[in-house]
């Protein structure tokens, strides 16, 4: 009787540890939910103000603001222009061209990463690749603005650096960690089978690479692209100081100023107030209608990789 | 293996800890010199007041009279060692906003006050003066150029440094952001407001301005007086060097004032005394020290 009482204590103690942990777990988890949501909210709230009428700070048509040219805020409403089209453009132009240059680049160093490289070699070449990810995102402007955007002046017909080609150039450096890493736990993962056949039937390395492993592993490396494509969009600081800034013009050849969703918020949020300060909130909403879509791709894909 | 890997990790940490424990000591060591030291320095301050200041002082506004901010609260604080002042640059317009709301208990303002800003009904006083120097790189050549050449090159209107006497070279034409308190200063003397050419770059800060153009001699840029340095040289306006002296006797036309803004009621005591300093002899001379130019 009196064991018995005791087991059913030490029952009652576990069962109490056992829902303590789980409200833990749970209150934690409620805490990313939260943040989710109340920075949705609040960037939706204060960015579709202004097009609806009888707002407090002035109105401003959506078409203008989708289709626009320019950005000239000012102070008097009827002279204001907030048109975000050409920074629409130049975003989508930068983070394409940072994929083009950056997922060949990535998905073939994931390659020698994991297939070819001696294992001497791979000692320096990943954690390179990991120290690349850490490196905080002002230091990357910071080498953009010193190294890159003058070697570019040097080379175009225009008389500055500060250009489309930089932005690229910088964010293809950025994207490479995050490509890199999921592209090789993708080749990581193709059974050591599949290789072993494609070498029995007398196919040579490089034809198992591009013939067999690339393909086994063709989900996990769009996952990466897509992380990728989201990073891009995303960046903000090593970009504003890359990217010329113009207040409007879409840009046209890769030598041209651009200037980037993220760093028409950046720049001018701590300045702005009333209806200027709102259209930033509208420029975030797009920012985030994006990456919102990024984000769908992306489930759709791991999804996939996960039937497979 | 395993076992003396984690031995000699923690006896790397005891180290490692050991130092730090010096590291205190040393410090401690030192703290007490510096207290004496301390009340020495302000006694004929504390005659002077008679009675002690204590308390905070938080200020936000312009980054061109983050300079002349942050001389004034170390100098108030080194005279009133019970006082904290904090400057924080967030532009103009952020700065005259935050003293409205409240955030913080002064605003600066490196331009006029506007329209829109003066019905809030706070209390305005000019601190100093500052120029605005037009900026070239070593290399351009250019030295001198009148104040409407200034605008049509801002404007768009004049694209080829030949026009103005230089290379035949496109200029690259380097602004600042909108809401900057130089930017909103420059379009208003030069009169070409939300005329801005759509060509030109736009860099964050007095500091990237002068990057930008200190790397590239095709560009043209303008900075506060008080960012003036070698990597660049500041153009004669209309025959005038940037200079202090030519400000103060109006040869030099691209000058503005640097503005304080509260509401009396936000001020503490130190706010207030604060203010006070900065218009005598002492609060002045700071000013001139950094780069400002004196109202008195």
């Amino acid at each position: 009787m009196a064991n018995n009482s005791t087991d059913m204590r030490a029952n009652k103690k576990r069962e109490f540890t056992e829902l303590v942990a789980k409200y833990i777990f749970m209150f934690n988890a409620t805490i990313a939910i939260i943040s989710v949501v109340a920075i949705a909210s609040f960037v939706f709230y204060k960015g579709l103000q202004p097009f609806f009428p009888g707002n407090a700070e002035g109105t401003y048509n959506f078409f203008d603001f989708i289709t626009g040219l320019e950005w000239r805020p000012s102070d008097d409403p009827s002279q204001a222009k907030y048109g975000i089209l050409f920074m629409i453009v130049g975003s989508i132009y930068a983070t394409f061209g940072a994929i083009l240059m950056g997922v060949p680049i990535g998905v073939l160093t994931a390659v020698f990463i994991s297939e070819v490289a001696p294992k001497p070699v791979k000692m320096i070449v990943k954690p390179a690749v990991e120290l690349l990810a850490g490196i905080p995102s002002v230091l990357y402007g910071v080498f953009g603005l010193g190294i890159i955007v003058p070697k570019i002046m040097t080379l175009s017909p225009q008389n500055q650096g500060q250009s489309l080609l930089a932005v690229m150039l910088v964010l293809t450096i950025m994207i490479l960690p995050t490509v890199i890493t999921i592209s090789e736990s993708a080749i990581n993962a193709v059974p050591e089978s599949y290789r072993e056949g494609s070498l029995g039937l007398g196919a040579s390395k490089i034809q198992t690479i591009f013939k067999v492993i690339l393909p086994a592993a063709k989900s996990g490396i769009l996952t990466g692209v897509v992380l990728g494509i989201g990073r891009a969009i995303g960046e903000t600081m090593a970009v504003m100081l890359v990217a010329g800034n113009p207040i409007a013009g879409i840009p046209t050849e890769i030598w041209d100023k651009t200037r980037p969703l993220t760093t028409n918020i950046a720049m001018e949020m701590s300045y702005a107030f009333g209806l200027h300060q709102e259209m930033l909130f509208s420029t975030g909403v797009v920012l985030f209608t994006f990456i919102i879509i990024i984000n769908l791709i992306l489930n759709r894909l791991t999804h996939k990789v996960g039937e497979n | 293996m395993k076992k003396l890997l984690a031995l000699i990790l923690a006896l790397s940490l005891i180290t490692v800890l050991a130092g730090c424990g010096t590291d205190t000591t040393t410090e401690a060591d030192t703290t007490p010199d510096t207290a004496v030291e301390t009340p020495e320095a302000t006694e004929p301050v504390a005659e002077a007041t008679a009675t002690e200041i204590e308390g905070t002082v938080t200020i936000s506004g312009s980054t061109s009279v983050e300079k002349v901010g942050l001389g004034l609260a170390e100098e108030f604080m080194a005279l009133n060692p019970s006082v904290t002042v904090t400057y924080e640059s967030i532009g103009s317009s952020g700065g005259v906003k935050n003293a409205n709301e409240g955030v913080t208990m002064i605003g600066t303002a490196s331009r006029e006050i506007k329209d829109t800003e003066k019905e809030w009904g706070m209390t305005e006083a000019v601190i100093a003066f500052d120029g605005i120097a037009v900026a070239v790189n070593p290399a351009n050549g250019v030295t001198e150029i009148t104040k409407d050449q200034v605008a049509a090159i801002y404007k768009g209107e004049i694209t080829n440094w030949s026009e103005v006497g230089g290379a035949d070279e496109d200029i690259v034409v380097v602004s600042r952001e909108d809401g900057s308190g130089t930017r909103g200063a420059f379009e208003e003397i030069l009169d070409f407001e939300g005329a801005l050419t759509v060509n030109a770059l736009i860099a964050e800060g007095n500091g990237n301005v002068q990057t930008t153009v200190a790397s590239n001699p095709q560009a043209i840029g303008y900075i506060s007086f008080s960012t003036i340095n070698n990597t660049i040289v500041a153009l004669k306006v209309d025959g005038a060097e940037a200079t202090m002296e030519n400000v103060l006797n109006q040869t030099f036309p691209i000058s503005r004032p640097f503005n304080i803004v509260y509401h009396d009621a936000n001020l503490s005591d130190a706010a207030k005394a604060f203010v006070e300093f900065i218009f005598t002899a002492e609060g002045q001379a700071v000013v001139e020290e950094k780069g400002g130019i004196p109202v008195k």
